[in-house]
């Protein structure tokens, strides 16, 4: 069958008003060379937003971004918003997580949180794992 | 050791080596002052806030009873993008990174029992800068202090935030306006203020390279003196009070190289392109602070050692103010025996190191000067690129770069550049590519701010708004956004009015937006 | 949340064709996901969604890069969203040549757009059986048997499979920006010919009036006057990030519309493009049987004296036979 195996699809995005988008774009760069479609959505982003996002872009997999300490408040929020509306897609955190706080993120569904200097291989298969499938054509 | 002026053997010192220009001397590549740190040390500078007003006023005094004499304030991220403590995406970040001002009251709260008469205020703000300026010359004012005496820095460096930071409020041009304003409002009013300074840490922490963040940061510089003399201020009027910010990156040599650099494009632009005599414009004073990004959290006390080379390069550079940044950075805000050793550090270079007892110690090295040479000589070709593009104007220049994303793109590629030369092995950083014997989680203690400062900061903000006088608050509004609409009015003494009355700085900033608009950037990814 | 798998078949394609049609939005996207990737379930999503075709508006949207295609885009779909309209976006992105992989950026710049509730999928240019031109057809359909109206396709106006897609649009707008000769640029591009619409964005810059009069000039001194000589573009000048001129972006791009339906234009155009679409497919089924013939067969048969040509003809024989 022809490319029944599409590339991941991905949505990255930062919530509310944390602008240290260097991390952001340079993993947008690491999923785009290893073939995956990132949809960068930057930031500022809403839990609705992000929402809309997945569901229209048809999304295999969620990135948010977060440096600023609010990743107990942030991370469960979007999970619970996808929950919500039925949406059962993966969601990465990458960012200042400490290793306090990882189980707590787990419990609230996070499916895995990438800390700062993750390696593109890491990033790359924490991704696939996420989504389940490697997503090669 | 303690006495600059012999080695520990015992060899006498001059207080600089080698042929002019030497240090203090145009184009000041070798420095600002003549004999440098003999007669002053830098000013050691660490950045405080936390949670609510209160909050941080202890981290203050406590600071000052230990000697500081500059303070230097960390907003929240609410607070940086002019938002109040309720506004809905503020939710977890109340008082997280920095401390929560919503009102002139929290202002008053965070210099409670701190003569500002005495002390020098260091605020690092930009979107909002112009109404938290106002709050500070309100609250010095009631306690009984002329404005004319306060001493300290807005950041005010609204230009980076397009290019690296993100956090802007209004369109460019708008801002740059209030930035202006500013910079009249101090230059007439406030003779101990500088009113901007002009950083390039940020660009640097965006992922760009030592070349661009000089450059970009430059060319800044340029803008806002194109800005002001456009407004009818002469450059002498202003260009002695503008300082500037820079990062102390891992790359040892070309650091100070930038540093050097710095110091001699900016006295040749000032002099020559914008026609500075007064000696005091064209002399490039910085405040430098070490590298966020190249801190680890792998293996984390490896920190300090980064962090004492930065610094050491900062100070061989000749900065004027330094912020040392603390080992667990990488994994939360700072903790306080963090933040002491990171003092410490400064204090081990300038009392131990003996580095201080001769003036630019590294002028006359053939590498040395070889670098500053070549670093100058490429952000040259940057500030040629921005010319053109603006049509002869480095503002126009720098109008144009953001609005294309021209410097946004530069900076992400940099940004990758180097992740990718990590990840290949190309480059070592240690703990993290090489040398991962260890690594494992710290068992340090980390600074943690709980939901109670939020929860506190929202009924602090509830109370003012209910005792407030609500028309008075209307009809000061009502004056900012007439005033705003007026671009040959400065709107300080609006601020100043609306601050009084007790108007928050979300609703100033909502006022400004209906005149200015909201900036919504044109993402380069 | 899997789309449905090839096994699936038919009749989940047509539940969520109905459920599409209906206003669920996750459905509709996953209709697009099977137009993407192709094959036997993208076919049976043309056959689903082809009887409720027809009802929409479809516009393309292209120029070069960093003319402000983007948040034209999202100024024009924000304000027919707020008039009552239901406009969705086909975002197109180029795919990194080496990896395959994109970083599909035009959502970024479409916020407004969002929170108004327009739908926006972005598709990246590679990797599409048969070529993008035809997913693009694809998707269009889907969303326009969904109901939504306008559809608007963007896309870099750089390189010709990119500007195809323009192809798919009843009404092609190209935008122009100020400054290093665009005008002339879009005209090396082959853009002149397939605009009905010009846009002078960036109008609050200087030389904007130069790129319109560069743009008349050209159309003055053009033997193709619009696409296939249709009408001469008006041109709407517009500083998109501001929101200037995009209410006149509107009314133009609707008395487009109406032109187009006064006549049989409207109909020769849709008659164009579904020929072009059959060609399309034709091909993709024949260049496909021949890869089958070759690949079973091999050159078995060949004799060395044969030439190449002569091969072909016998094989295409029996191909057609």
């Amino acid at each position: 069958m022809v490319g029944t195996d599409l590339p991941i699809r991905v949505v990255l995005a930062k919530l509310g008003f944390d602008g240290h988008d260097r991390g952001l774009k340079v993993v947008a760069r690491m999923l785009r060379d290893a073939g995956m479609e990132v949809v960068y959505l930057g930031l500022r982003q809403t839990t609705d937003s992000i929402v809309a996002a997945v569901e229209q872009e048809d999304a295999d997999v969620v990135g948010i971004s977060m440096h600023n300490a609010g990743h107990l408040t942030l991370g469960p929020m979007i999970v619970a918003a996808l929950d919500e509306v039925g949406l059962d897609v993966p969601v990465v955190i990458g960012g200042i997580v400490p290793d306090a706080d990882l189980s707590e993120l787990e419990a609230a569904g996070v499916a895995a949180v990438l800390g700062p200097g993750a390696s593109v291989e890491e990033v790359v298969s924490t991704v696939r794992s996420a989504v389940g499938r490697n997503g090669i054509t | 050791m303690d006495d600059p002026r012999s080695t520990l053997s015992g060899i006498p010192l001059s207080p600089v080596y080698g042929e002019g220009p030497l240090p203090g001397e145009y184009p000041y590549t070798r420095g600002v002052h003549t004999d440098m740190y003999r007669s002053r040390l830098w000013t050691m500078r660490m950045f405080a806030g936390f949670g609510t007003a209160t909050d941080t006023n202890g981290r203050f005094r406590e600071l000052l009873r230990s000697g500081s004499t500059g303070l230097s304030t960390a907003f929240d991220m609410p607070t940086l993008m002019g938002r109040d403590s309720d506004h809905p995406w503020s939710l977890g970040e109340v008082g997280r990174a920095g401390v929560a001002v919503d009102t002139v009251e929290d202002m008053a709260d965070l210099f409670a029992d701190i003569d500002l008469g005495g002390v020098s205020t260091s605020m690092t703000i930009n979107g909002p800068a112009a109404i938290l300026l106002a709050m500070y010359v309100v609250v010095a004012e009631q306690g009984g202090v002329d404005r004319g005496q306060l001493a300290g820095t807005l950041q005010n460096d609204i230009l980076k935030e397009y290019q690296a930071q993100k956090e802007y409020i209004f369109p460019p041009r708008p801002s740059v306006r209030l930035v202006t304003d500013v910079i009249r409002f101090t230059a007439a009013e406030m003779p101990r203020w500088n009113p901007v300074s002009v950083s390039g840490y940020h660009i640097r922490e965006a992922g760009s390279t030592a070349v661009q963040e000089l450059a970009f940061t430059l060319a800044n510089g340029f803008a806002y003196v194109e800005a002001a003399v456009a407004a009818g201020l002469h450059v002498d009027d202003f260009a002695p009070r503008l300082s500037f910010f820079f990062n102390s990156h891992v790359d040892f040599f070309e650091e100070i190289g930038k540093f050097r650099a710095a110091r001699r494009i900016w006295a040749r632009w000032l002099r020559e392109r914008y026609g500075a005599v007064d000696e005091r414009s064209l002399k490039l004073r910085f405040h430098t602070q070490t590298a966020g990004v190249s801190l680890t959290a792998q293996q984390p006390e490896t920190n300090i050692a980064r962090v004492a080379l930065q610094a050491l390069a900062g100070v061989l550079g000749g900065t004027q103010s330094l912020h040392t940044d603390s080992h667990d950075e990488a994994l939360a805000l700072p903790s306080e025996e963090a933040a002491r050793t990171a003092l410490r550090t400064q204090q081990v270079i300038a009392h131990e190191t003996g580095v201080t007892g001769v003036a630019d110690p590294l002028g006359g090295s053939s590498y040395v000067e070889w670098m500053t040479d070549e670093v100058e000589r490429r952000a040259e070709e940057v500030f040629a690129h921005l010319d053109e593009i603006g049509g002869g104007s480095i503002l126009e220049g720098v109008h144009e770069g953001i609005q294309s994303g021209w410097f946004m793109g530069e900076i992400a590629e940099s940004a990758y550049r180097f992740e990718r030369e990590v990840n290949a092995g190309e480059r070592i950083v240690v703990g993290v590519n090489a040398f991962i014997e260890g690594n494992g989680s710290s068992g340090a203690e980390l600074l943690r701010v709980g939901q109670e400062a939020e929860d506190d900061q929202l009924a602090r903000l509830a109370a003012v708004r209910l005792g407030r006088d609500s028309e008075a608050v209307a009809a000061s509004l009502g004056r900012v956004i007439a005033d705003a609409t007026d671009t040959g009015v400065n709107l300080m003494p609006s601020l100043v009015r609306a601050v009084e009355a007790r108007a928050t700085v979300g609703e100033i900033v909502e006022a400004l937006e209906g005149v200015f608009g909201t900036y919504v950037e044109t993402a380069v990814v | 949340m899997e789309s449905p798998e090839p096994e699936a078949g038919l009749s989940a394609v047509v539940e969520l064709a109905e459920a599409s049609r209906s206003g669920d939005r996750r459905a509709t996207a996953r209709l697009l996901s099977l137009v993407e990737r192709g094959g036997a379930l993208a076919d049976e999503v043309a056959s689903a969604t082809q009887a409720h075709v027809g009802g929409a508006h479809v516009v393309g949207i292209t120029g070069a890069p960093g003319s402000g295609k983007s948040t034209i885009t999202n100024s024009l779909t924000t304000l027919l969203s707020e008039a009552g309209q239901q406009p969705a976006v086909l975002a197109v992105d180029p795919s990194s040549p080496l990896t395959g992989g994109a970083i599909l950026g035009d959502r970024v710049r479409m916020n407004g757009a969002s929170d108004a509730g327009v739908f926006i999928r972005s598709m990246a240019t590679r990797g599409h059986a048969g070529g993008l031109a035809l997913a693009a057809s694809g998707a269009v359909r889907v969303l326009d048997a969904a109901g939504f109206d306008p559809v608007v396709i963007e896309t870099v106006g750089v390189g010709q499979v990119e500007v195809d897609v323009t192809d798919a649009a009843d009404t092609t707008i190209v935008v122009v920006a100020p400054g290093w000769g665009d005008a002339v640029q879009a005209n090396k591009a082959g853009l002149l010919e397939v605009a009905d619409l010009f846009v002078v964005n960036k109008a609050d810059r200087p030389g904007a009036t130069d790129a319109r009069r560069d743009l008349e000039l050209m159309l003055d001194l053009s033997t193709v006057t619009g696409r296939a000589g249709f009408e001469r573009p008006s041109i709407t000048m517009t500083t998109a990030t501001e929101g200037d001129g995009i209410g006149e972006l509107a009314t133009a791009v609707a008395g487009h519309l109406d032109l187009l339906s006064q006549g049989v234009e409207l109909d020769r155009r849709r008659e164009k493009r579904r020929i072009a679409e059959v060609r399309a497919h034709l091909e993709h089924l024949l260049v496909g049987a021949a890869d089958e013939m070759l690949a079973s067969e091999g050159l078995q048969p060949v004799r060395a004296s044969e030439s190449p040509m002569m091969v072909a003809r016998r094989l295409a024989g029996q191909l057609l036979d």
